[in-house]
């Protein structure tokens, strides 16, 4: 494979002295490397700018260049002027558009106008011809390396790690359990208690009531009318100090169907009420709110990742990544026509985990 | 040409300015002995090309965002402490939210120039992680991650990730309904891992989703953790590659021993400083005009709304697209246990894809089995079989990048939902494919464009009369400088299998000659000059 590397070589000539360093060339693998390549014609000949010919010119550009400089400084002026004479009024969005506005602009024209302005210099008034630099094999030269290998041989023998193989071990072992103390602090990052328990319960219990989210006013059975939809939370839900923790469970979906219209699963026979459903608005494939309800057809839209689920079929997904259906609320009313749930949901809602049947 | 021109020692005395210069210079040289380093690096050469400057977009905007990011954290609260919104924003007034949110809010709405510094922040962040992607794709394509680049490549990539997830910790600090909702995706993904799921999630959000603790926890990653590793990669990035030299492509005079171009002082200086200031104006122009990332638009987090159209910014599009492709049904129970496929796959695939990423250079590596440093870029039509993997690749995200976009898709092109979404399972797997095949053909095809152009010239588009009545069109030869540039490229066989000295045939051999059959057997050759004569004799 060396002598490919010698003579005119039609390839990228990979390998000629920089790989000299070493007592072999590195392998060319299965490079093909013809001897009869077409030989490398040199540099062209260098073109001159009209600024290398022309003093005229040249002394044009040098002001082109000053120029911009100077419309820099402008720049910079206006956006400070800018900035005082365009403040912000409490309540005047416009004001805040003007402020943003002029003085971007302002930081624009100071910024762009350097920028320009010494890429300019660097391209007409800046020497142009290419110039050449040898590169050097990455590789450190033989003896270099004889020396590394030396410090890192007397560094051996003087310490006696190799030889004195118990302390080398113990220090290994050692380092590599040290960093566990700080694995085990991390533990607080979450409180002491289980999650799985926390997961698989809600808000909801027997007799809560059903209300408007985020109001929190009570919802009669009367008021749900065909075809509309309502996004609930429990009572008492805007009272509490983990509230968003709370909602990120207990948000629920109420819809009127004809009752004819659902299909009711044995066992599931008094969880509607008049054909007042109620389904958890949180996601089984990862969590996002389901909110989006198509009034036609009964079908629940998950915005974030395309689930979908019918609510003539208790909620079964028909499309998407989701796998179960949304769980259901079982509800009635209480004497005075509000509606209520007859106790928490029977699963765990949201996204799947792994001790979710636990 | 060559010639590096000798600084010149002029006899008229020195002024005040000069010899200041040289005071402070000698000042600092005797404490640090800079001179080493200024000679040393100085007057380096850098080869110049259009693409080159993919990379320096990057790390000039990079730059803008810790200028911009550090003027936000002096306004900015890390906090979800739920305060009653009290600033400029009529809409969201008297309105209880985090003090996160509402000092973005008091940001954009009462700090002058507030508003502008979040806008050039979110941008800069944008076009950050896209020069980054634009600037990997240079280098797959042209080949610059081979020897002596490898380590490089890795940290470039290692770059790449850090980029997106200071772009995703990022989107999730102001804590409003778009970003709470990305991280309600992220604790629906951490959930589905078997096993440790629940009490990752459970660590993660300090407590059930979302608490109390995020945006703190996020905003240490976000400003402190991953800026610090990033910004020490970057240095290492950056030594590697004066350390490597840049690589060049083919043209008169470049040797994979030498480096044409300018030196850094002053030329390469002038230009890279100034590219800085146009980067940096263009993001601020940007940020003047359009804006970004409205939250008091979405508001305050709350887990139970949502909007339509719900779009991760651009650079997470990938995951979540993965996520929507999955077809239904993939969850299983394992007795008692939850097995969610539906969120476990794509977590594997996307780490699958990027880790293919990161290693290709040794899988090209060991098939051609080339040891030599290689410094000639390649133009991507020469090496037609990572060209076609490239496209492949590039295919897969794009796909995955398009179906985060799925219901946009349907509403704006008046589809169906789940059409686009079928549609775009299907182009997942063939799509690739698709794309390989054409790519491949087409870098052949350019390829033997350029051989015939070598070989006969270009079409002058004179049409000559010959005698007989035959019209024939008059070719141009080309000159000897564009003919190198379509000659000069590496060229590699594919490996014949040949039992080694004991006589035997290994698999690893057998699999390297098959991997070497892929990618060579239909290789066009470089014009040598042999061809070259006998092509002129003819005419």
């Amino acid at each position: 494979m060396a002598k490919d590397h010698e003579g005119p070589t039609g390839g990228d000539a990979a390998g000629s002295t920089v790989e000299k360093f070493g007592a072999n060339p590195p392998s060319a693998g299965t490079a093909v490397v013809v001897a009869d390549g077409i030989p490398n014609p040199g540099f062209e000949p260098y073109r001159p700018r009209v600024t290398d010919l022309d003093p005229s010119k040249e002394r044009q550009q040098e002001r082109r260049v000053a120029g911009l400089f100077i419309l820099s400084i402008v720049g910079t002026v206006a956006a400070i002027t800018a900035y005082i004479i365009f403040p912000i009024v409490p309540g005047n969005l416009d004001s805040v558009r003007f402020n943003n506005l002029f003085l971007g602009v302002g930081i624009t024209l100071a910024l762009l106008s350097i920028g320009l302005g010494a890429v300019h210099w660097s391209k007409a008034l800046m020497d142009g011809h290419d110039m050449v630099e040898q590169r050097h094999g990455t590789r450190g030269s033989d003896e270099t390396r004889a020396k590394a290998v030396e410090v890192f041989t007397l560094g051996n023998k003087e310490s006696g790690f190799g030889r004195r193989t118990l302390i080398r071990n113990t220090l290994i072992g050692a380092l590599v359990v040290s960093p566990l103390p700080a694995v085990v602090l991390f533990r607080d990052l979450a409180p002491a208690e289980d999650p799985v328990p926390l997961l698989q319960h809600t808000l909801w219990k027997k007799g809560t009531r059903l209300t408007r989210d985020p109001s929190g006013t009570p919802i009669r059975a009367s008021e749900v009318t065909l075809g509309s939809a309502f996004h609930v939370i429990p009572e008492g839900l805007n009272e509490l100090e983990d509230k968003l923790e709370q909602k990120a469970k207990a948000a629920v979906l109420l819809m009127r169907l004809k009752p004819e219209d659902l299909q009711v699963s044995p066992g599931r026979e008094d969880w509607n009420y008049a054909g007042i459903v109620a389904y958890s608005k949180i996601c089984t494939h990862v969590g996002c709110p389901v909110a989006l309800y198509e009034q036609q057809t009964h079908h629940l839209l998950c915005p974030c990742h395309q689930s979908q689920f019918d609510i003539t079929r208790e909620a079964k997904v028909i499309f998407g990544p989701a796998k179960r259906p949304l769980p259901q609320l079982p509800i009635t009313v209480d004497a005075e026509g509000y509606l209520i749930a007859r106790s928490d949901f029977t699963e765990p809602v949201g996204p799947s985990f792994w001790e979710r049947n636990v | 040409m060559t010639t590096t021109q000798e600084p010149q020692t002029s006899a008229v005395a020195p002024s005040r300015g000069t010899r200041f210069t040289g005071w402070a210079a000698n000042y600092i040289d005797e404490r640090t002995s800079i001179s080493g380093l200024v000679r040393e690096v100085g007057r380096k050469i850098f080869p110049d090309h259009w693409s080159f400057m993919l990379g320096e977009v990057a790390l000039y905007s990079f730059i803008v965002i810790l200028l911009s990011g550090t003027f936000l954290t002096f306004f900015f609260q890390a906090s979800m402490v739920p305060v009653i919104y009290e600033g400029s924003w009529v809409p969201l007034k008297g309105i209880e939210m985090s003090a996160a949110m509402a000092s973005t809010l008091d940001i954009s709405f009462d700090i002058r120039g507030g508003l502008l510094m979040r806008q050039v922040h979110h941008w800069a962040a944008l076009l950050f992680v896209a020069s980054i992607g634009l600037h990997m794709l240079r280098v797959f394509f042209t080949g610059a991650f081979r020897k002596p680049r490898e380590i490089n490549w890795i940290i470039g990539f290692v770059l790449f990730i850090l980029a997106m997830l200071e772009g995703f910790t990022g989107y999730s600090l102001p804590d409003d309904l778009l970003s709470g909702n990305g991280l309600r995706i992220i604790d629906g993904m951490v959930k589905g891992v078997p096993i440790v799921g629940t009490w990752v999630s459970y660590l993660i959000f300090g407590g059930e989703f979302p608490g109390t603790d995020i945006v703190g926890r996020l905003y240490t990653v976000h400003i402190l953790l991953a800026p610090a590793i990033l910004v020490a990669l970057l240095g290492v990035h950056m030594l590697l590659l004066i350390i490597n030299k840049h690589t060049q492509f083919a043209g008169p005079g470049r040797t994979n021993d030498n480096v044409v171009g300018v030196p850094i002082m002053p030329v390469f200086a002038a230009k890279a400083g100034g590219f800085f200031f146009i980067i940096f104006g263009v993001i601020v122009l940007i940020a003047s005009f359009f804006q970004i990332n409205p939250v008091w638009v979405y508001g305050p987090y709350d887990p139970s709304p949502v909007s339509a159209g719900t779009q991760p910014d651009w650079y997470i599009g990938f995951a979540d697209g993965a996520l929507r492709l999955v077809p239904p049904g993939w969850e299983v129970e394992l007795g008692v246990f939850t097995l969610s496929l539906n969120i476990l796959v794509p977590l594997l695939i996307l780490p699958l894809f990027l880790a293919l990423v990161a290693f290709y250079p040794f899988f090209e590596a060991w098939v051609t089995g080339d040891k030599r440093e290689h410094h000639i870029a390649d133009r991507p039509r020469n090496a037609p079989t990572r060209t076609a993997i490239g496209a492949a690749g590039v295919t897969f995200y794009a796909v995955l990048w398009a179906a985060a976009s799925s219901d946009l898709i349907a509403t704006h092109f008046k589809l169906t939902i789940e059409g686009v979404i079928n549609a775009c399972q299907v182009l997942l797997i063939i799509g690739p494919i698709i794309a390989y095949f054409v790519t491949k053909r087409i870098c052949l095809a350019l390829q033997k464009k350029d051989r015939e152009i070598a070989l006969h010239g270009y079409e002058s588009g004179r049409i000559v009369r010959l005698p007989g009545g035959e019209y024939i069109e008059v070719h141009e030869q080309l000159d000897e400088y564009e003919r190198w540039k379509l000659v000069s490229y590496s060229d590699y066989k594919p490996l014949m299998l040949r039992p080694d000295a004991k006589g035997r045939i290994t698999f690893r051999q057998r699999l390297r000659s098959a991997a070497s059959g892929w990618f060579f057997e239909d290789r066009i050759e470089p014009v040598t000059s042999t061809e070259l004569e006998r092509s002129h004799s003819d005419h």
